[in-house]
């Protein structure tokens, strides 16, 4: 298991190269928090149970993630700014498929 | 003029146990909250969501473990001040405080702790131009009174269950509501789903998806909204507007005491005592910072437990307190109950 390499651009559209760690069972949001790339009480508000969409975010590379469920789905369909490549960070757990990838954080709602 | 020991800002896990560890101490509490019930998080966001690292409980729901907070220090008769925002704070000349809520309760303690989580729960505001104009003017996150609402044209936008509890109470107060949501499909429980499909075949509801709210209009007040669905804009003339999309946390007033901020949380001693750089005002439980901190329920049961020994001092200054074991010393309930231990049992321990 290796790391996976992952762009980040945050609120402030400043974009950060990180190394994520595949075996650590973290998922997007948290990986997020760990980098501090967005302020502590505005992102993974709810804890990571898909029920805040404070994690929101746009996937810009072309990667293929698993399916939303119904939890992820449904609360993007209430959050604000969501677009066509809107997914849930905290639904997105870390594999080595991801290395590549490159998402932005959407904005604090 | 509400008094008590101990001011606790914030009755979720960790205020709640707040006053039984002060209770055990004899101080009094009373606790402030912007939501209508205790619980904070627990009880708001995931009430029926199972809890695994609570010390003695290998699962428990997050609103059994409220309700059993609740239980636990109801013994200790502690007020409560819901569904107001702590907004002000003023130290008086002998070192007390008097916090004043939105709504002008006021309370003096000569403790305050700030139990506030990640802050009040505010309402998430849709992204519209003129908001703030129309608010509280044909436009509100809350209805505090449904009978406002009774032979008026209403418009409820959102897709949870607060959306639909709402139109289906409304749909028998209101002459019109207009549901509108940005998809098909409802994230609420399935009741209350199958009674807004019910409603809307007896024309009682008016159902308007999938569409969005994009403008609103009106000169000194709300007059209409403007509704987009498959690309194609629809004016509707409406009395009241209702964006129901929840509720998020802001740190909000609490932000502006002078407290020493970080990272959208208070800055405490954690070596001694979990107070802030205010004597007096403790905070405690996932509003506060320092290094090392963990935001973890049981971490906020460890700091109102160190904190309230503190408090003892303050409000008791030069008399010593024991610790005492509750196996051994038992429980005096400020309301006249006792528990204890059975005495063979004190005795075999002794």
């Amino acid at each position: 298991m290796s790391d996976v390499n992952i762009k980040i651009t945050d609120r402030d559209g400043e974009i950060h190269s990180i190394e994520a760690p595949t075996d650590m069972a973290m998922n997007l949001m948290e990986v997020i928090r760990s980098y501090e790339l967005a302020p502590e009480g505005t992102i993974g508000v709810c804890g990571g149970m898909a029920m805040c969409a404070s994690c929101q975010c746009y996937i810009v590379s072309e990667h293929q993630l698993d399916e939303m469920g119904d939890e992820e789905e449904a609360m993007l369909s209430e959050a604000f700014d969501v677009k066509e490549n809107s997914r849930l960070g905290c639904q997105i757990p870390i594999t080595e498929a991801l290395e590549g990838l490159e998402i932005e954080i959407a904005p604090e709602s | 003029m509400i008094k008590t020991d101990i001011l606790i800002i914030g009755a979720g896990p960790t205020g709640l146990f707040t006053v039984f560890e002060a209770g055990l101490l004899k101080l009094k509490c009373h606790l402030i909250d912007a939501l209508p019930q205790p619980g904070g998080q627990c009880s708001e966001i995931y009430p029926k969501k199972p809890i695994y690292d609570i010390p003695g409980f290998p699962e428990v729901l997050a609103g059994d473990l409220t309700d059993n907070l609740l239980e636990q220090g109801k013994q200790f008769e502690p007020g409560f001040t819901l569904g107001e925002r702590a907004e002000t704070i003023e130290k008086l000349d002998d070192g007390t405080f008097i916090v004043t809520t939105n709504k002008g309760t006021k309370h003096h303690a000569p403790v305050v702790a700030i139990a506030g989580g990640l802050g009040s729960f505010e309402p998430r505001k849709p992204k519209l131009e003129n908001l703030e104009k129309y608010e509280d003017n044909g436009l509100a996150y809350f209805i505090k009174d449904p009978e406002i609402y009774r032979n008026k044209r209403v418009v409820i936008a959102g897709g949870g269950d607060s959306a639909l509890d709402w139109s289906i109470f409304l749909a028998d107060v209101a002459s019109e509501v207009t549901l509108i949501h940005r998809r098909n499909e409802f994230r609420g429980a399935l009741d209350s789903v199958e009674k807004v499909q019910e409603l809307k075949l007896l024309n009682k509801i008016n159902l308007i998806t999938p569409a969005e709210v994009t403008e609103l209009k009106g000169e000194n007040k709300l007059e209409a909204i403007v509704v987009e669905k498959d690309g194609e804009k629809t004016l509707i003339e409406t009395d009241e507007f209702l964006p129901l999309f929840g509720l998020s946390p802001k740190l909000g007033p609490i932000g502006n005491w002078g407290l020493e901020i970080e990272k959208n949380a208070i800055k405490v001693n954690n070596a001694l005592d979990y107070q802030t750089n205010i004597p007096g005002i403790f905070a405690i439980g996932d509003v506060n910072t320092y290094p090392g901190k963990l935001k973890l329920i049981l971490c906020g049961f460890h700091e109102a437990t160190l904190m309230c020994q503190a408090a003892y001092q303050i409000i008791n200054p030069g008399k010593k307190y024991v610790l005492k074991y509750t196996t051994v010393s038992g429980i005096d309930g400020f309301d006249g109950t006792r528990k204890e231990a059975p005495k063979a049992v004190v005795k075999a321990i002794q």
